[in-house]
């Protein structure tokens, strides 16, 4: 099942997926600070969905939610920059 | 096939879906050529891992045995960390499969697009990309070489010096003068200079309290000055004076026999004197042939190429990459974006337009810690801030904010160390 899975998704990305798959602008950055780690001090990104990272960062930006650093970030991107970094994040499985 | 091969195809394949589709695939499909990455730092370590991610031929080019890590080390000079947590193999890069080249690249021909090495070798490369850090000038102060440092630590690559500072500072006798000379920009790690003046500042007030450090700045603003300026007065008001250039603060002149340090407005004689001198980028970067007259390195922002000598890209400390300072945190984005560009321009790919951004934590003393932040994005032909964004920690933040600012500046050096070196 697994195994069917990676197929499927291998399938999806394709050979020519490459361009359309790099890191949208800003997004390689996020890993210097989110590790893999649950419990370390900035919270890890693994395992969230793309809806939930871009909730965060529209909320970061709007200054709606408590931040130390992630404001002063989240207002560098627009709307539909934060969720294409989002996705590729989510995708990625948050590194 | 045989097991062996089943399980690599399998292993390689979940690898590839899970972790990075994007490189892996475009790679393999497309970027074709060999590319030789010159320092093993936190910008070319992290821009050979990338590479080698997407199946790409990639030589890392290092001599030394270790890398010594410079962020969190003015934590060692003040006696609160120890230095073994600076210290990082590069076995993890050679287990991740990358070829390493444990020699020094002396020379570049970017016509001939080679690289030779210290040991005869040469590297034929079709991109190359230079992470090679800084050098610290030994012509710029009257006084301060090589010689001196010995005697005046600058500590600014960390290493023996660290610890030579650090020893200093521990024997000194209470009641003594340390001397801390500030260069002007640009150099590496602006926040620096103010976060070890800071620690060197606690380390006095709790162990050597009738002990002084004067800071002597080349400059009259610096980063971070708002937050650091008010760290000092509530902490240090007795142990810490700062002098600006307006104030005379600039050292022109030292004298490693007597220790002493000299402006154009008083002499200092100093029990520890650290001299930060000037910087330029290293020596291989002139070598190559794209240093300008600065010493450092001119580059396009969105490709991090060398604007003297094309198929050579400039990372880290040693690029000029405009509004992005020398830091840790922005070699090892620039690195990730670099790597991306390299990919892109070997498969005949236009560049994508790159945001990056940089974080820099620093301490004020331990477990109080404050931050500037920056997103930039290439604009006139150069890194630019975006407008809006960015920004250093508030001034009035809590005590608990300032904790967790701390805790954050450690989980990112744990994090980012433990990408780059495994």
């Amino acid at each position: 099942m697994r195994i069917l899975l990676l197929l499927a998704l291998a399938a999806a990305a394709g050979p020519a997926g490459a361009a359309e798959d790099r890191p949208p602008p800003g997004a390689s950055s996020c890993s210097g600070c989110h590790g893999p780690i649950a419990g370390a001090a900035v919270p890890t990104l693994t395992g969230l969905s793309a809806e939930s990272i871009a909730g965060a960062l529209a909320a970061f930006r709007a200054g709606t939610r408590p931040a130390t650093v992630m404001d002063r970030i989240a207002k560098g991107f627009t709307e539909e920059e934060s969720r294409a970094i989002a996705a590729w994040l989510a995708a990625r499985g948050g590194t | 096939m045989s097991g062996l091969d089943r399980r690599r195809l399998v292993g390689g394949l979940a690898a590839a879906t899970l972790a990075r589709p994007a490189l892996a695939q475009g790679a393999k499909e497309a970027a074709k050529g060999r590319v030789v990455v010159v320092g093993g730092g936190f910008g070319g370590a992290t821009a050979a891992r990338a590479l080698h991610a997407a199946d790409l031929a990639v030589t890392l080019v290092e001599p030394a045995e270790h890398y010594i890590a410079c962020p969190m080390s003015n934590a060692v000079i003040a006696g609160l960390r120890p230095m073994d947590l600076q210290v990082f193999g590069y076995e993890g890069l050679a287990r991740a499969g990358l070829t390493l080249a444990r020699t020094e690249a002396v020379a570049v021909d970017g016509a001939a697009r080679q690289v030779r090495l210290a040991d005869g070798g040469t590297l034929p490369y079709d991109r190359l990309i230079l992470s090679p850090g800084i050098a610290l000038r030994f012509d710029a102060l009257p006084g301060y070489d090589a010689a001196a440092a010995e005697i005046m630590p600058h500590a600014w690559k960390a290493g023996a010096q660290t610890e030579r500072l650090a020893r200093q500072l521990a024997e000194m006798p209470d009641g003594g003068t340390v001397v801390l000379g500030v260069p002007g920009n640009p150099y590496r790690c602006p926040p620096g200079p103010y976060e070890r003046a800071s620690l060197i500042a606690y380390l006095l007030k709790t162990r050597k309290p009738r002990s002084k450090l004067i800071v002597l700045d080349a400059k009259d603003t610096f980063s971070k000055q708002r937050l650091f300026e008010a760290a000092w007065a509530r902490l240090y008001p007795d142990h810490l004076e700062y002098v600006p250039l307006a104030g005379g603060g600039q050292v022109t002149a030292v004298d490693p026999k007597t220790r002493t340090v000299r402006t154009d407005f008083a002499e200092y004689q100093a029990d520890v004197a650290c001299i930060i001198p000037p910087q330029r980028a290293a020596p291989i970067a002139a070598a190559a042939g794209v240093a300008d007259r600065s010493g450092w390195c001119p580059i396009d922002p969105v490709t991090f190429e060398s604007r003297l000598t094309p198929g050579i890209h400039v990372i880290g400390d040693a690029a000029i990459a405009g509004a992005m300072p020398k830091s840790a945190f922005s070699a090892n984005a620039q690195g990730k974006v670099c790597a991306e560009a390299v990919i892109d321009l070997l498969a005949g790919r236009e560049p994508a337009v790159p945001k990056l951004i940089n974080t820099c934590y620093s301490l004020v003393a331990p477990d109080d810690g404050i931050s500037v932040a920056g997103v930039y994005h290439p604009e006139n032909g150069v890194l630019a801030d975006v407008v809006g964004a960015g920004g250093t920690s508030p001034l009035d933040a809590p005590a608990e904010v300032r904790h967790r600012e701390a805790a954050y500046g450690e989980d990112w050096f744990r994090t980012v160390s433990h990408a780059v070196f495994g």
